[in-house]
């Protein structure tokens, strides 16, 4: 009777777990059935063989790279490798690609990878590259877009967290790094309590606009507060840089308190042009700061790094009217400038109202000199003579916001977890919809240009808990692809995505599609350790250091057998994959590679660093399944030990032998001229 | 011959030296690897890619199967074959000058012989390249293979469809032909009227 009455006590216990899961599950199902409208799957549905409509590229966030994707399907495109070591391809770990991760901290393989910025002109993304920050050692990537590959990096002087960048001016002349950290400028060894005295922080305005010269054109000098996001006016604003601030309070410890106690904190309104009448005016001082610009040489595809000494830094006291800040309320994250240029968007991420400045009031409130105060020179603009409006209720938490250029504003709420839409001069909430959870950033195509193609949302979401099919405690992120091409915004798609994408950008595939190099002509290939043909390898020995040149081609290397390297020696494999077709990939790779591997593409030369410490012999192969014949394509070499006798000598294939009869000949005939060309 | 049969010669004349600098013949070869095909055309003076790199990828495919290298300096033909198309067009001025239907008939037939010779040229080129195969080195050897492509039409080779049709200079040195032929009917035909007053056509007309 007692086990009898135990065990119906927990069957009952059961009965009710169950019925609570069952019920669960049904609330959960038929939520999500009527979020998900009807025609969902075809919306996004991209047939085999069709082509996406949009390449969105997302950050990597603490991978490093950027990740591309279609859209609408959701699909990854391809990885881009940036500020992070990639031994899938040898990017960072190959002797042509290693000096592009190359800082005054020495080299450093990783970084966190926050914001994507397409280039503009006119205000609209035009498709020449991507530009992205680096978050912890700061510093400006620029990737070509008809390449997919970074070219540039620039590390930014005198900062530390690089998180306002690399926002663009409506013209690419500038990108921008502000200092998320304030730091002591320059950089020495102080007390961390004398913050207030000794911490600066500082607003970088970088050349961008001509590939391989990148540079620092001049920073602005800013009160020691976390300076958080920017965008470029447009427009009316055109030439005016707006950037978020909080920790006004000057906090250095604890700051989710003591940087949160403000009523309101600041956006500064930069007006860069009167910056470059300063910087003409000799008013920024030229001031020792290292740091170093790298760059991939347009002929050689080789990387280069030179160290810079100094930068001219600007005091905003030498240049009245340069900034003015913009009271916001709590701690403002993003600042986004909506298509016309004239209102300027704050998101308080504390805030229980979206405020918008108006740029027209803003040049009002400058002209009466409706300041409240002014700080190290910045005057503080009056609240109400800046505002436009404030959106009541929008939800909690509203990060960032986007524009779909009908009118409207989407702000992405981070505590609430949904995308709000709502009309811009009216600021009246119209919509709103849940996401999956907790936006950080929000994209739609051009959605912070002069022209979005206001067709979908995504949301980039900080949490992913049960979204996919559970993977360890780590799992993907997670994003939703959202029409808006309606009134109601319509959930699509829900997709993982890769690290941790915080912004990203979009822009119509049309723009770039046929601008893609399909494979580099060998004849442009000016590598210095090119190898155009088959007879042109070889090994060199020079003291301890042994170069070993061999070409790549389906279905073998060539030459495929090498002696005479000894234990000790530091061998370079130069290696040159002479395909002329596009796709057509191989890779190397050796026994005990303690580097990576190479994949190298058509028409393109390699250098892969080696130091061989046992005697043996290596095997080395292609590890890009190239040809039917892929798994023939491999070779020998001979590590002999240290002061061996065995000597230097690379195989000649029987093509080889026939192109040296050739040139031979041909040397007879026009005298000792040029090769003949193949 | 009527002064519109000297015009028809005198045109094919210019269409025979029109042909000159267009691509004779293209072969086309598609795989479910290769979706934008690779292309071979063949001009009076060369053989050449259909892009820059298509006949180096198409003779670094061909080493699969032992086939030669298609260098266009193997091609003795190629060196002359200008010449005689020159030389055709030549004729054809001169027999248009010289307005005797004799002329005409000649130019045709030289025409049609030429025609004829290249044609079995081009086809015992096709047949050497595709039958001449290293089987000691190729890598592909499949008994009883060759990779002979066709004349006109397609043939399916291994994964790939080859596919060779006449191109713009052909169809032009076609069209060429027509109006060699053209010639001679019409002046044939207006010396049979000619001949034939009684029908009550009077010459004049004949020769509008």
């Amino acid at each position: 009777m007692h086990i009898s009455f135990r065990r119906s006590i927990w069957l009952a216990i059961a009965s009710l777990g169950s019925i609570g899961t069952l019920y669960a599950c049904a609330t959960r199902r038929s939520a999500a059935g009527s979020l998900v409208t009807g025609d969902a799957a075809a919306r996004v549905y991209v047939p085999p063989g069709s082509y996406d409509e949009f390449y969105a590229f997302m950050s990597g966030g603490y991978s490093g790279q950027v990740s591309v994707y279609g859209l609408p399907s959701g699909r990854l495109l391809k990885l881009v490798p940036v500020f992070s070591q990639f031994p899938e391809d040898g990017y960072g770990y190959n002797e042509d690609t290693k000096a592009l991760l190359q800082t005054t901290y020495g080299f450093i393989p990783w970084d966190d990878s926050h914001h994507p910025e397409l280039s503009q002109t006119d205000g609209v993304p035009d498709g020449r590259w991507l530009f992205i920050n680096a978050n912890n050692t700061p510093r400006i990537a620029r990737i070509d877009l008809t390449r997919f590959e970074t070219e540039e990096i620039l590390q930014i002087p005198n900062a530390a967290g690089g998180h306002a960048s690399p926002f663009t001016t409506p013209d690419t002349k500038y990108v921008v790094s502000a200092t998320r950290f304030s730091v002591p400028m320059p950089n020495t060894d102080v007390p961390i309590a004398s913050y207030k005295q000794n911490f600066k922080g500082n607003l970088s305005f970088v050349k961008a606009n001509e590939p391989g010269k990148m540079d620092v054109a001049f920073q602005i000098l800013m009160p020691g507060y976390d300076y958080d996001l920017g965008h470029a006016g447009k427009g009316p604003s055109d030439g005016w840089f707006f950037f978020t601030s909080y920790n006004t309070e000057q906090a250095y410890q604890k700051l989710e308190e003591n940087a949160s106690q403000n009523d309101k904190d600041f956006i500064v309104a930069v007006n860069y042009k009167r910056a470059e009448e300063c910087v003409a005016q000799g008013k920024a001082k030229r001031t020792p700061a290292e740091y170093y610009h790298n760059w991939v040489d347009s002929s050689t595809h080789e990387a280069k790094s030179e160290r810079k000494t100094s930068v001219p830094v600007i005091d905003p006291k030498d240049c009245a009217g340069i900034a003015y800040y913009l009271p916001t309320p709590k701690s403002p994250h993003g600042v986004d400038i909506d298509p016309t240029g004239e209102y300027i968007v704050g998101d308080g991420k504390l805030s229980t109202v979206i405020p918008v400045h108006s740029f027209k009031k803003m040049q009002l409130a400058i002209a009466a000199q409706a300041f409240d105060t002014t700080i190290d020179g910045i005057p503080v603009l009056k609240y109400d003579a800046v505002l436009a409006g404030e959106v009541q209720h929008p939800g909690l938490g509203p990060l960032h916001t986007e524009f779909d250029g009908k009118g409207y504003a989407y702000t992405t709420m981070f505590i609430s977890s949904e995308i709000v839409k709502w009309k811009l001069g009216t600021w009246e909430v119209v919509d709103r919809i849940p996401t999956y959870y907790s936006p950080g950033h929000l994209m739609i195509p051009g959605g912070d240009s002069k022209h979005p193609w206001g067709k979908y949302v995504i949301a980039l979401n900080k949490i992913t808990k049960d979204r996919y099919l559970p993977t360890g405690p780590e799992m993907a992120q997670s994003a939703q692809l959202i029409d808006i091409s309606g009134d109601k915004m319509k959930l699509l798609l829900d997709f993982p995505t890769i690290g941790e994408p915080h912004y990203a950008q979009a822009l119509p595939a049309s723009i770039i599609k046929d601008k893609q190099l399909k494979f580099q002509k060998l004849t442009d290939n000016a590598d210095p350790w090119v190898t155009r043909s088959e007879s042109d390898g070889g090994i060199v020995r020079t003291g301890k250091r042994v170069d070993v040149k061999l070409i790549a081609i389906r279905s073998h290397f060539a030459p495929d057998n090498f002696e005479g390297v000894q234990a000790g020696d530091t061998v370079y494999f130069h290696v040159t994959n002479i395909e002329q077709d596009w796709d057509i990939l191989h890779g190397f790779a050796v026994l005990g590679m303690q580097n990576s591997e190479l994949i190298l593409q058509p028409g393109q030369t390699r250098t892969l660093q080696w130091i061989p410490r046992t005697p043996g012999v290596y095997p080395f192969y292609c590890t890009d399944f190239c040809s039917a014949l892929h798994q023939e394509m491999q070779g020998y070499i001979r590590v002999s030990p240290a002061g061996s006798s065995v000597k230097l000598v690379a195989n000649v294939s029987k093509k080889a032998q026939a192109q040296l009869a050739q040139d031979r000949e041909h040397e007879k005939e026009h005298g000792k001229h040029e090769r003949k060309e193949r | 011959m009527s002064r519109l049969s000297r015009c028809l010669i005198a045109l094919a004349s210019l269409a025979v030296l029109g042909a000159l600098p267009l691509p004779l013949w293209n072969i086309r070869l598609a795989a479910p690897q290769y979706p934008e095909g690779l292309g071979m055309q063949i001009d009076a003076n060369t053989v050449r890619g259909a892009t820059d790199h298509d006949l180096g990828n198409i003779n670094e495919l061909n080493h699969y199967i032992g086939m030669k290298t298609i260098e266009p300096d193997d091609i003795p033909e190629l060196r002359v074959i200008p010449w005689f198309i020159v030389g055709l067009a030549v004729l054809g001025f001169a027999a248009a000058a010289v307005g005797k239907r004799s002329g005409a008939y000649l130019w045709v037939g030289v025409f049609a012989a030429l025609g004829a010779a290249g044609g079995w040229d081009f086809w015992h080129w096709e047949y050497l390249y595709g039958h001449d195969l290293d089987l000691e080195h190729a890598i592909i050897k499949i008994p009883g293979m060759s990779y002979q492509p066709p004349l006109i039409g397609s043939k399916q080779l291994l994964n790939f469809t080859a596919s060779s049709w006449p191109a713009s200079g052909a169809l032009l040195l076609g069209v060429a032909f027509a109006l060699g032929v053209a010639a001679i009917v019409v002046s044939r035909r207006a010396a049979a009227e000619v001949d034939a007053p009684a029908l009550g056509v009077r010459p004049h007309e004949a020769l509008a």
